[in-house]
């Protein structure tokens, strides 16, 4: 019986110990350090709630909690709605659909960093240059103001993400029943009202999932944020896991760095509670 | 039926408009990484004129590629065997041993996928530099310990349907727990196996932030990391930046093109379960 016991935590002692050392560790000192005057050194004493009242009254902080929300709503539904748009058109049964799906899916294999520079010169130089052909002054200097670069970033990750939504979405749209769609047909079902009452709750469960994938993502955005917009012009489209990073190793100020990465984690914590609570209920009442 | 036929052949036309757009991006990094610089600046949007391949190996060269890439390949190969051996060894323990202490270890597991990496980056940073750990190394058990809990719940999953018949029957015959596991129950994980190995890898390829904390030094840069310098440099130089783009994003897409079903279900299957 003793025997029995070895080989179960010697087949588990690497994970355990690269889990406690890269993930609990750091989550548990980050916890303390927050609480104290923490150099990224040494703490020399305990300041109770101080660094806590420092974020919540740091002006890039409130200002990347708010631009990551809205860019957060925005992206959800943009890139549910592109998803949700192409799983439907490569769905449906013609030549090339599967060269399509491969097409779509395709920036999701490039990092962010490098996504961000390619399309850095599609909104600077590309745009401009339609801009000059048609005439539309709009199109120039793009990400040179706080709602070019919003809206840049919402367009970048549109493109990259919509085809990693569409995958998920193929694959409940692929469950729908045929014969429930042509007897609706038979019945004189309009396309729109198939779509209302058949497709829709079909993709249900795709959409729960769809959303809270693209919301976290969201949140925890840096690498296309970083290589885009850089968090310009003047920190306006900074987003939090940015802030976290300038504030601790930009600015040096580790402390007030690790208290906005806690808070940034109750954030994202929450919202995968969240959707692990709906999909556990979702589970039941199936 | 004539009508249906038409709204087909809408469909498709359409959807093929909408990948030419998808492409527009990367046809025009490609087209413009072949322009001079002062071509670049007057014609963005028509073919090169004239022809300046030479961006090439300048871009080449600033990108110490041979060298980038070789560090980008070690320490993805090397990261994701290691979090595929011990990742598999584990759930295969937490699964044959039917223990209250099981499942806590497997909850404390599932649960550390709610940790989001920037929350925990500067505590990491501080404690592995104190070690001086902040080296290749340090960042593969780094990856160990960020990439095992997925790794571990997709093998738990998977284990779970292979009847413990099997094991039986192998340590019958004389096998202990180690060779039971590597001689008879890896190899019926190779589907499972090679998802994870596809997660692992694309993550690990692209991932710049946690290389560029841990290492930063010139002859241990990856690709992303060489990229993010060289881009800052060449900023004003599109010819040189754009073909090191295309030069660093090559080796995913050559990737893509041979296992492209494989690659697009092994990266969406860890986020449906």
């Amino acid at each position: 019986m003793k025997n029995n016991n070895t080989w179960f935590w010697l087949f588990l002692a690497p994970v355990m110990l690269a889990l406690f050392f890269v993930v609990i560790l750091p989550l548990i000192f980050g916890i303390y350090y927050s609480f104290t005057d923490w150099n990224g050194i040494i703490a020399t004493r305990f300041v109770g709630i101080k660094n806590y009242i420092n974020v919540f009254q740091s002006t890039t902080f409130l200002n990347a909690l708010w631009f990551t929300t809205k860019f957060a709503v925005v992206a959800i539904i943009m890139e549910n709605v592109i998803g949700l748009a192409l799983a439907m058109l490569v769905t449906q049964k013609f030549k090339g659909r599967h060269l399509l799906r491969t097409v779509f899916f395709m920036p999701n294999l490039i990092g962010g960093l490098i996504l961000g520079f390619i399309w850095q010169f599609i909104f600077i130089k590309a745009f401009a240059a339609v801009g000059n052909v048609i005439g539309v002054s709009a199109l120039e200097s793009w990400l040179a103001t706080p709602g070019t670069g919003f809206w840049g970033m919402i367009i970048l990750m549109s493109w990259q993400y919509a085809g990693y939504i569409m995958v998920i979405y193929i694959a409940y749209l692929e469950n729908v029943d045929h014969e429930l769609i042509e007897a609706a047909e038979i019945d004189g079902a309009s396309a729109w009202q198939r779509f209302l009452h058949i497709t829709i709750p079909m993709i249900a469960p795709a959409f729960t999932i769809n959303v809270f994938l693209t919301l976290s993502n969201s949140f925890k955005l840096y690498d296309q944020n970083l290589s885009l917009t850089a968090g310009g012009p003047y920190d306006s489209t900074q987003m939090l896991a940015m802030d976290i990073y300038n504030t601790a190793f930009s600015q040096n100020n580790m402390a007030l760095g690790q208290s906005k990465a806690v808070v940034f984690f109750l954030i994202v914590a929450i919202i995968s509670l969240t959707q692990v609570y709906y999909s556990k209920k979702r589970e039941v009442e199936v | 039926m004539k009508n249906k036929h038409m709204s087909i052949r809408m469909i498709q036309v359409v959807s093929f408009l909408l990948g030419i757009i998808w492409l527009l991006p990367f046809y025009l990094m490609v087209v413009n990484s072949l322009k001079t610089k002062k071509d670049i600046f007057v014609n963005t949007l028509g073919f090169p004129n004239p022809f300046s391949a030479s961006n090439y190996p300048d871009a080449m060269q600033q990108l110490d590629f041979l060298k980038s890439l070789t560090n980008s390949v070690l320490i993805t190969i090397v990261s994701v065997s290691i979090i595929i051996i011990f990742s598999s060894m584990a759930a295969y323990a937490l699964v044959r041993t039917k223990k209250k202490i099981s499942g806590i270890i497997f909850l404390i597991f599932a649960s550390a996928m709610l940790i989001p990496f920037q929350s925990v980056m500067i505590p990491l940073v501080s404690i592995f530099g104190k070690v001086h750990m902040l080296n290749r190394i340090g960042i593969i058990f780094m990856y160990l310990g960020f990439g095992s809990s997925l790794s571990i719940f997709l093998y738990h999953g998977s284990l779970k349907s292979i009847p413990t018949a099997l094991d039986e029957a192998a340590r019958i015959d004389g096998c202990n727990r180690w060779q039971t596991f590597w001689y008879v129950i890896f190899p019926m994980l190779k589907p499972i196996t090679v998802t994870v190995a596809i997660l692992n890898a694309i993550w690990i390829w692209n991932d710049y932030l946690l290389p560029s904390l841990v290492i930063n030094a010139p002859d241990t840069q990856t690709i992303p990391l060489k990229m993010f310098y060289f881009f800052g440099e060449y900023t004003k130089q599109w010819n040189l930046a754009l073909a090191g783009l295309t030069i660093s994003i090559l080796p995913i897409i050559i990737f893509y093109f041979f296992a492209q079903k494989q690659i697009i279900k092994g990266m969406t299957e860890g986020s449906v379960k």
